[in-house]
């Protein structure tokens, strides 16, 4: 089974002339533990892509499965909790980290396993737990006006981690960090996936961060325009 | 986790200064409502310390308070003389402002029988009057030391005693002197008046011819002697005596036709009902119109303060929050603020309510009655802020 499947994926933001066809046709799959990268122009559709596929953007037409469950096929299937699938099975990690401003660190990761209707021991010492291991041990009490972009961004990543989801969505994870901290993080995402065999799918624009990725997409115009693998070979897609 | 009481902690400069800030204004809405009871202890306080049953008036009047009314004295010894009446007193009424000290200084005057009642209902400080003239008992809040003197009319009063709170209906405090006296200050006239008018009726009988002098100087002496009488009071107030029968002895002064005698539930309506009926309106309006204020404000707090928030939501909703846990957010900041508010208000009335010029009396229907609309108000208005909140879009939380 696959983490994430789409299939002929289409999205138009507006409607007549002023209609904007951000992502078009796109079609592929993604295995748990798979670290895989879309890279591409600004304005290419990688975020409505990875917006679609996260759940907090309805697709025009196409298909959305995530972990076995079909999500949209046309638009969102009727009766699909998608805020409940969000928790359970989703992470999500952006370029700036959106940590809750008036939670500490400790709570930013909290909140997520609560909601998810963890006790709030539980959710205390699995939190206490995950930013240990994310260095972060030193910095529980702290709000994130106090952390650095690179401590934010892990405290991020903590939080999307949280409820060991099946699918872990970045859209520019490193964008807002120096370049060290950049590679740090993308290290830990690989060190993840690895870990907890989830499926890890990064924007990004940076071809140096992408290293080691298990596959890598291009998407130019709103189209899949090629995919690598890591052996290093190249496919081109012409899809539609 | 609570995130309402987490948002306060980080913010709580703004919560505790915007708190204070509707707390004052929930203590003005608690003090108009004090005003508004106290208006009435001050209505009521001369006919609550006085006990009578009957108030005897002036035919076709609603005196002593609301109108004014005259009547003889001696008419006190048929009033008593009535089946079912115990005892009656006669009193009088006035309100007086002199300068005291370069300040204008009011307060009201009841003269009262030393042998019946409506004297001071208590005494604080000193004694009771208890020498026919020229004593007197004040209330505290005219701030008088015993043995003071006050000049009233022709003469100097001595203040020997204080009673505790009495005042008139229009808030001024209240001064005993004996009936005597406040007669002698209401009625009577200075010296020069009173030779104009001896000069003047001796003119006129010395006109008639008819008379012979020792007619004239008869005539003469019982003329000035009515003009001269002060022999007026206000009302005579009467208690009925055990098992009397309210009804039949006021039917009874009826009969008499020069008389109005005003049972106590009467004449508490004519005081409620009629005098300060209209400043009830008043501070009733203004209460609405001050909850009205404190509803817009609380909206427009917690509106602002959910925009402020609505990357915190989106990422809640991004991140898969219930609803519930949004919206109990926002409701719940917007109740502690409310009950918040509610507490600072009430100490504030609570430290300053006796310090202000007129009673304040605060009333625990009123207090708990005004904390329910508050809840309610606090929920109403969150619901513009809750209503945001639900519109937000999980996307939105991408945004920079
Ligand atoms: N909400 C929206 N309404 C209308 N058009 C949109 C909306 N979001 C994105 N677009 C358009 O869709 C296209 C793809 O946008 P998208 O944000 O997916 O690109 P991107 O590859 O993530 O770009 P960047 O690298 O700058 O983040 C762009 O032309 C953009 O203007
Ligand atoms: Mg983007």
């Amino acid at each position: 089974m696959y983490a994430i499947e789409i299939e002929k994926l289409t999205k138009v933001y507006g409607k007549g002339e002023t209609a904007v066809t951000a992502i078009a046709d796109a079609t592929f799959q993604i295995k748990p533990g798979e670290l895989v990268a879309i890279l591409g122009p600004s304005g290419s559709g990688k975020t409505t892509l990875l917006t679609a596929i996260g759940l907090i953007n309805e697709p025009t037409h196409g298909k959305v499965v995530i972990d076995g469950a079909t999500v949209a096929d046309g638009g969102w299937l009727p009766g699909i909790d998608l805020k409940r699938l969000r928790r359970e099975k989703l992470g999500f990690i952006f370029q700036a980290h959106n940590l809750i401003p008036f939670l500490t660190a400790l709570e930013n990761v909290m909140i997520a396993l609560e909601i998810n209707h963890l006790s709030r021991s539980e959710a205390k010492s699995r939190a206490t737990e995950l930013l240990g291991a994310l260095n972060l041990g030193h910095r529980l009490n702290n709000f994130p006006s106090a952390l650095s972009g690179g401590e934010a961004q892990r405290v991020a990543i903590a939080r999307a981690l949280a409820n060991k989801p099946k699918v872990i969505l970045a859209d520019e994870p490193t964008a807002a960090l120096d370049t060290e901290n950049g590679k740090n993080v993308m290290i830990l995402l690989k060190k993840l996936a690895l870990e907890n065999h989830s499926a890890i799918l990064v924007v990004t624009h940076d071809h140096r961060m992408v290293e080691g990725f298990d596959r890598i997409f291009h998407v130019d115009d709103g189209r899949i325009t090629g995919e690598k693998n890591n052996s290093g070979g190249s496919v081109n897609h012409e899809l539609g | 986790m609570n995130l309402a009481i987490r948002d306060i902690r980080y913010h709580r400069g703004r919560f505790i200064l915007t708190s204070i800030g509707l707390g004052l204004l929930l203590g003005v809405v608690m003090s108009m409502g004090g005003i508004y009871r106290g208006l009435f202890a001050d209505a009521l306080a001369v006919i609550d310390s006085t006990r009578a049953d009957i108030w005897v008036v002036q035919q076709n009047t609603n005196g002593p308070f609301a109108e004014s009314s005259r009547i003889p004295e001696d008419i006190k010894y048929r009033i008593k003389a009535v089946p079912g009446v115990a005892e009656a007193s006669p009193l009088s009424f006035q309100t007086i402002q002199i300068d005291r000290s370069g300040k204008p200084f009011r307060f009201f005057l009841i003269g009262y029988d030393l042998n019946g009642f409506g004297g001071p209902p208590e005494i604080v400080a000193g004694r009771g009057v208890r020498q026919k003239h020229y004593e007197m008992v004040a209330a505290k809040a005219m701030k008088m030391a015993i043995g003071e003197k006050i000049r009233l009319g022709l003469h100097d009063y001595t203040v020997v005693g204080i009673t505790g709170k009495v005042v008139s209906s229009g808030g001024d405090p209240a001064a005993y002197v004996t009936l005597a006296d406040a007669q002698d200050i209401q009625f009577k006239k200075d010296n020069s008046a009173i030779r104009n008018d001896r000069e003047r009726i001796g003119e006129n009988l010395g006109a008639i011819q008819a008379l012979a002098p020792a007619q004239t100087k008869y005539l003469k002496q019982n003329i000035a002697g009515i003009t001269e009488s002060t022999h007026t009071v206000n009302t005579v107030v009467a208690r009925l005596a055990p098992g009397a029968n309210l009804q039949e002895v006021q039917e009874r002064i009826s009969r008499w036709n020069h008389f109005r005698p005003i049972s106590v539930e009467e004449q508490t309506k004519i005081l409620t009902k009629g005098m300060i009926e209209k400043a009830r309106m008043q501070l009733g309006l203004f209460r609405a119109i001050l909850l009205v204020i404190s509803a817009v404000i609380i909206a427009l707090i917690i509106y602002t303060s959910t925009l402020d928030k609505i990357k915190v939501i989106a990422t809640l909703k991004l991140i898969g929050s219930q609803n519930r846990v949004i919206v109990g957010m926002i409701l719940q900041q917007s109740l502690l603020m409310g009950v918040i508010a509610y507490g600072i208000g009430y100490l504030l009335i609570l430290m300053t309510y006796e310090k202000f010029p007129r009673r304040i009396v605060l009333d625990a229907f009123d207090l708990q009655a005004l904390f329910v609309i508050v809840v309610a108000i606090c929920i109403i208005s969150s619901f513009v802020g809750i209503r945001k909140a639900l519109k937000v879009e999980p996307a939105e939380a991408l945004g920079g």
